[in-house]
């Protein structure tokens, strides 16, 4: 729309016509207040702290519902207004009960910062105050109904926002009340976007009331470890006995890729951390079969030197390194430079949740055809093949239902379930589990092999129609009928793609080439190109094994020595624990897994929360990782892998290429309470090496991948600013006709599991019996 | 059936057909009944819209809005289909005319929306009852239904080519929904809470379409507009005020019940002459003349005209028509308290000023009136009602805080009558409080 200039404070400004005062406002720099209005939310004009003065109007106007238009003389805090505000915070604080001190809200509650503003200093009224007790509504809501203040954004985030609506408004007048869908609990997805939302302390996190005050915690904002959709988190963190403890996550400040959005694994379930079944020393299993705890010294040194034995013996080939799906970028890419050139093997592979390898065959380098999770908020149209973003992908479902809201987006959805997101289709197809390739030929105009009707074909006309599309797709889709579906879509104008993969790192792991086929950035193995001048010695050509593969082997007698970074194939994955009989094994990991419990040799690694680097989500949207968290007797995997090549012989710059290049700091250095950095300089001191130049610094691993993988080579100021930056899709061509196995399995959770992780969260735990009981309770009074 | 009153004073209009069996299609036609909407589909919009205007009819809810112009905003074209609204949620404290004319003109209204529907291009009209207006129901349903058997409604209504179909309904017994946009989210299922304005109905309305809504008294004018002419309807009234009004007088006077008198009428005659005086020869103390909502007036303030116009320059409203009429025993903090009481008990609790004003505005004055209050909270009283006006989300913070203002100002010594410890001087009014409650 047209610009109109208007004047607001004696300032003249310019916005287009229609924006909102309030806005219009804010992006000037002239704060109005508002409890009510909330971006993106429907509009209230309930609170009544916006109003301001227009000329010529006779009574206050609320901000929140007038549009800006030419000539608009305003008036933003005249003593008339001031007065006016100051009387709405009397009124609302008359019945508040001004717990404050108590408040989980205290110093970060927008009612106080009001008070302060406007100085309702004064106590008009010597009644009784309305009262309710306060409510649990489900494991992870508390709802205290005196501190509440009636903005409703709860009530429109849950119903607008999540699509839940499982809140809603009870009674009338000063009854009025918010109530849970459910009468006395929530029937929801508990993703807390309500608690978040509160303006005050009136829905407070069952992980975090109570525990703290606001400014007792640091806040640090760092990468959700769960799904595959990568959300920015701000984690608040406290210094405790054995080390700092996350106490709350949440997104306020909206900096991330996800605005405002967490789901209940973002909020909640960073628990699993404080497990009491936590591993904090290492393990070694001794002659009689059991594990004993052994001191770190030993235990590296115990498992370097076996894996020294079997490289001398046997050679790379007998032995195999697993990678995880939750480590850093700058682990994954050192664990495989680490198998390749100090074990001297390409048996790597990670427990793969999408065919990233195959999604980028089929792009052949074209640069701008993946989407960033940022994209879907704002794309005119978007096809939505399998998954069911919901459950698996909160964050896309979020930024689709918003889009579809707030920009009447088009979404197209084939699957072969009814989930959730049909509602804010515009056309939804139903189609068979396997029929998901045929589906594609279909569309791409071949009618023999999909058994259309009207329905299907009125889908295929308006999804050709669109002039710009976004194409994502679940696990349903791999190798070849990726290709297709690719080919499909650049017959068409505009379209980029997403491929839905599972853990918080997966697209890492694969871009990183923990894989046994593939260097990182995909580079196939065969023709090593730049790698072998960079990695020094013979690098190995052949592919090496893969997940199966390597289990096959271990069968066989022919893999002798088994390295499993963060990752529970046995469990996960469905391997044969009977087939590591014979096989050294190591494990890194948090807790004594399905897998950890067969090994020989355990290290307590600790968790994304404990560490710094990069991750990249499924989009290829890359990010920081900061470290938040602590726990005392873990080592960061990078750590352990470092000091496991150093203790076979590689001196670790050949690893880690640190003390050169630009150097960063990443979030490393760590405060006196952890006692880490004392730790390290002795480590350092000890072997020679600079004690500012830390071989653990990721970022020297974050240069060379920047260098050796073009994808990756981003704007980095923006990155240590905190931002996502979408990756170039410039990955290496690599040879579309080869054929891989398909080792794509996905994970299976929904919005209240996690892998292994989420085994040892004793929050989603709670959640899930919560909704067990409810559902029985329910089913019996039916 | 209550029983119907009569003064030689007054005009009757809408009231022509009161008490003789007009619910009756029949008797209904007989009375001139369906004869102004067949003229209206011979004559069509323009004719109907210029022929409101000249009537100087203005809105009987209370604001007071002209009709003619309402009807003219409503856009000619639209995507969406247009509906007319008869707003029968009568809750105003004082008020009891549209419940008159349901009883007793229920044809009245339905010819009304059907001329209002013509002349927007709408075909399909609501009538929403007030929820404790339930009873009546019964007679608008018949009505509605004889209508449809004689074919004055539904398709090709009177041979015109134009269909018109009328659907009621009832409320759930609140008394916000009589704000127009309430009413709207109430009829389509929603809590009875008021929209943003903009868009006004005219423009997005019930189910999103143009609607029309008007006062039950206002639709059932329209026919006898038409019959007499725009013109003759002007003349009846005041300047800018055209026409009669139905005015409900209640409380202290000899006579109390529903006149209906030309706009402008004297106020101090209508209770004089028209309602018989104070009742028992008594002093009389206060008028609330349009409604509780309005500011009230002193005994020396009521030598005024009965107008939109006349009433704001006295420094009140006309308001629903709703004379209450207070005499010398009347205690006005108590009177106050029951003001604010209904208003706190009827605040729909959407915007902050108003929940929480009208709950403390009743807690100080409860307090008061039982003697538990100092000096101070006498200003605190009027402080918060200053502090709501003009500050609420709807008219209902309004409604509330206009006349505790008044109140206070015209009645300050009776409220510091009541102060330190003394409490109510009036020693009837604490038990009748109870009775109340």
């Amino acid at each position: 729309m047209a610009d109109v200039t208007f004047t607001v404070d004696g300032k003249k400004l310019t916005a287009p016509a229609g924006t909102l005062l309030i806005d219009a406002c804010k992006a000037a720099g002239i704060e109005v207040p508002a409890f009510c209005y909330y971006p993106g939310l429907s509009l209230q004009a309930a609170c009544r702290m916006c109003v301001v003065r227009l000329e010529k109007v006779p009574k206050l106007q609320t901000a929140c519902t007038t549009t800006v238009a030419e000539g608009m003389v305003v008036y933003t805090e005249t003593d008339e207004i001031k007065q006016a505000r100051k009387a709405t915070i009397e009124l609302l604080l008359g019945n508040h009960p001004l717990d404050c001190p108590v408040c989980d809200a205290g110093g970060e509650c927008e009612l106080q910062d009001m008070t302060f503003k406007y100085g309702a200093g004064e106590s008009k009224y010597v009644e009784i105050k309305q009262h309710r007790e306060e409510q649990q509504w489900s494991p992870v809501v508390y709802f205290d109904r005196p501190r509440c203040i009636l903005c409703y954004r709860c009530v429109r985030v849950c119903g607008e926002g999540m699509d839940v609506w499982a809140l809603g408004v009870e009674n009338r007048g000063v009854s009025s009340v918010i109530a849970p869908n459910g009468g006395d609990h929530l029937n929801c997805e508990e993703c807390g976007m309500c608690i978040d939302i509160c303006p005050v302390g009136a829905l407070t996190s069952g992980t975090y009331r109570y525990k703290t005050r606001p400014w007792e915690m640091n806040h640090v904002g760092t990468v959700c470890t769960h799904c595959g959709d990568g959300c920015k988190t701000t984690l608040g963190v406290r210094a405790v006995n054995d080390g700092v403890e996350i106490i709350r996550g949440d997104n306020r400040d909206k900096s991330g890729i996800n605005g405002d959005f967490l789901c209940i694994k973002g909020r909640y379930a960073f628990d699993f951390a404080n497990n009491q079944e936590r591993l904090t020393k290492p393990l070694v299993r001794q002659a009689d079969g059991k594990l004993a705890s052994v001191n770190w010294e030993h235990a590296i040194d115990f498992a370097a030197q076996r894996l020294k034995e079997v490289r001398g013996s046997r050679g790379g080939k007998a032995i195999g390194v697993i990678g995880s799906n939750r480590t850093t970028n700058e682990e994954n890419y050192l664990l495989q430079k680490f198998a390749r050139t100090v074990l001297g093997t390409n048996n790597i592979d990670h427990h793969r949740t999408a065919d990233y390898a195959a999604f980028t065959a089929a792009l052949q380098g074209r640069a701008d055809r993946e989407a960033s999770l940022r994209d879907f908020a704002s794309a005119p149209a978007i096809l939505l093949l399998g998954n069911d973003p919901t459950e698996q992908h909160p964050a896309l479902a979020w930024q689709i239902r918003t889009n579809v809201r707030l920009n009447r987006a088009r979404l197209y959805v084939a699957n072969h379930a009814e989930i959730k997101l049909r509602r804010q289709a515009k056309a939804a197809v139903t189609i068979p589990q396997i029929g998901y390739a045929s589906f594609v030929e279909y569309l791409s105009g071949n009618d023999g092999v999909f058994a259309g009707n009207a329905n299907t074909s009125a889908f295929r006309d308006s999804v050709r129609k669109e002039e710009s599309l976004l194409i994502v797709f679940g696990s349903e889709f791999r190798g070849r009928d990726i290709a297709s579906l690719v080919q499909f879509g650049l017959s068409l104008p505009n379209v980029k793609f997403a491929c839905l993969g599972d853990y918080a790192n997966s697209r890492g792991a694969a871009d990183m080439g923990v894989l046994p086929d593939l260097l990182p950035g995909y580079v196939p193995v065969s023709a090593p190109a730049h790698f072998a001048e960079e990695y020094g010695s013979a690098l190995p050509t052949e592919p090496g094994f893969d997940m199966v593969e390597m289990f096959d082997a271990a069968t066989r007698g022919d893999l002798s020595a088994l390295y499993v970074v963060g990752s529970n194939p046995v469990a996960r994955y469905g391997m044969d624990a009977s087939a590591l009989k014979n096989t050294f094994l190591i494990v890194q990991d948090m807790f004594l897994t399905e897998t950890a419990v067969l090994a020989d040799v355990i290290f307590p690694s600790a968790n994304l929360y404990e560490k710094a680097g990069t991750a990249t989500n499924t989009y290829g949207d890359l990010q920081l990782v900061k470290k938040a968290a602590d726990k005392a007797g873990v080592r960061t995997d990078f750590e352990l892998i470092v000091r496991l090549a150093e203790k076979m012989g590689t001196h670790p710059k050949n690893l880690v290429p640190f003390g050169k290049g630009v150097r960063a700091d990443f979030g490393q250095s760590r405060g006196v309470q952890s006692g880490e950095a004392d730790r390290h300089a002795v480590w350092l001191a000890a072997n020679d090496l600079e004690p500012k130049l830390s071989p653990f610094d990721p970022f020297a691993i974050f240069d060379e991948i920047q260098r050796l993988v073009p994808a990756y080579n981003v704007p980095r100021l923006n990155l240590l600013a905190g931002n996502d930056e979408h990756l170039k899709s410039e990955l290496v061509q690599i040879d579309t006709n080869a054929t891989r196995r398909d080792l794509v399995l996905p994970s299976q959770d929904g919005l209240y599991t996690s892998g292994t992780l989420g085994n040892y969260s004793a929050k989603l735990k709670e959640v899930v019996a919560s909704h067990t009981t409810m559902n029985a309770t329910e089913t019996a009074a039916d | 059936m209550p029983r119907l009153v009569s003064h030689p004073d007054e005009v009757k209009i809408i009231s022509r057909r009161f008490g003789l069996g007009a619910t009756d299609i029949g008797k209904y036609i007989e009375l001139d009944g369906y004869k102004a909407v067949q003229a209206a589909i011979s004559k069509g919009p323009e004719w109907i819209i210029s022929e409101m205007k000249a009537s100087g009819l203005r809105g009987r809810g209370g604001a007071g809005f002209p009709t003619g112009m309402k009807w003219s905003f409503v856009p000619k074209q639209s995507e969406k289909a247009k509906y007319v609204l008869v707003n029968g949620d009568e809750s105003e404290p004082g008020t009891c005319k549209d419940h008159l004319i349901f009883l007793y003109d229920p044809h009245a209204v339905i010819e009304g929306t059907m001329i209002a529907g013509i002349a927007i291009g709408a075909k399909m009209g609501f009538i929403y009852l007030r929820g404790e207006y339930r009873y009546l129901l019964k007679i608008m349903e018949k009505a509605v239904a004889d209508a449809y058997a004689k074919g004055f409604l539904g398709k090709n209504i009177f041979g015109s080519g134009v269909d018109f179909d009328i659907v009621t309904q009832t409320g759930a017994g609140a008394y916000e929904v009589g704000e127009e946009s309430a009413l709207m989210e109430s009829l389509e299922g929603k809590r009875g809470v008021p929209r943003i304005k903009p868009p006004f109905p005219a423009v997005v309305g019930l189910y999103g379409g143009p609607t029309v809504i008007n006062n039950v008294e206002t639709i059932a004018s329209v026919p006898h507009i038409l019959l007499m002419s725009g013109e003759a309807y002007a003349k009846v009234g005041s300047e800018r005020n055209g026409g009669t009004r139905l005015f409900g007088i209640s409380g202290h006077v000899e006579r109390p019940g529903v006149y209906e008198l030309p706009m402008g009428y004297n106020l101090k005659k209508a209770i004089y002459d028209v309602a018989g005086g104070v009742r028992g020869g008594k002093k009389l103390k206060a008028v609330v003349p349009g409604g509780s909502s309005t500011p009230v007036l002193t005994a020396d303030e009521i030598d005024v005209g009965l107008d939109f116009d006349q009433m704001g320059k006295a420094g009140t409203m006309l308001g629903s028509g709703g004379i209450v009429v207070l005499d010398e025993t009347v205690c006005m903090v108590e009177f106050a308290l029951r003001t604010i009481k209904f208003y706190q008990h009827e605040s729909c609790g959407w915007c902050i000023p108003c929940r929480e004003g009208t709950d403390w505005l009743k807690k100080s004055i409860t307090r008061l009136h039982e003697g538990g209050a100092v000096d101070k909270d006498i200003d605190n009283i009027r402080y918060l009602a200053e502090n709501m006006l003009g500050r609420t989300f709807c008219p209902l913070g309004d409604a509330a805080a206009m006349p505790t203002i008044g109140f206070v100002q015209k009645f300050r010594k009776e409220f510091e009558d009541h102060l330190n410890g003394r409490g109510c001087p009036y020693k009837h009014s604490l038990e009748r409080e109870e009775a109340l409650v």
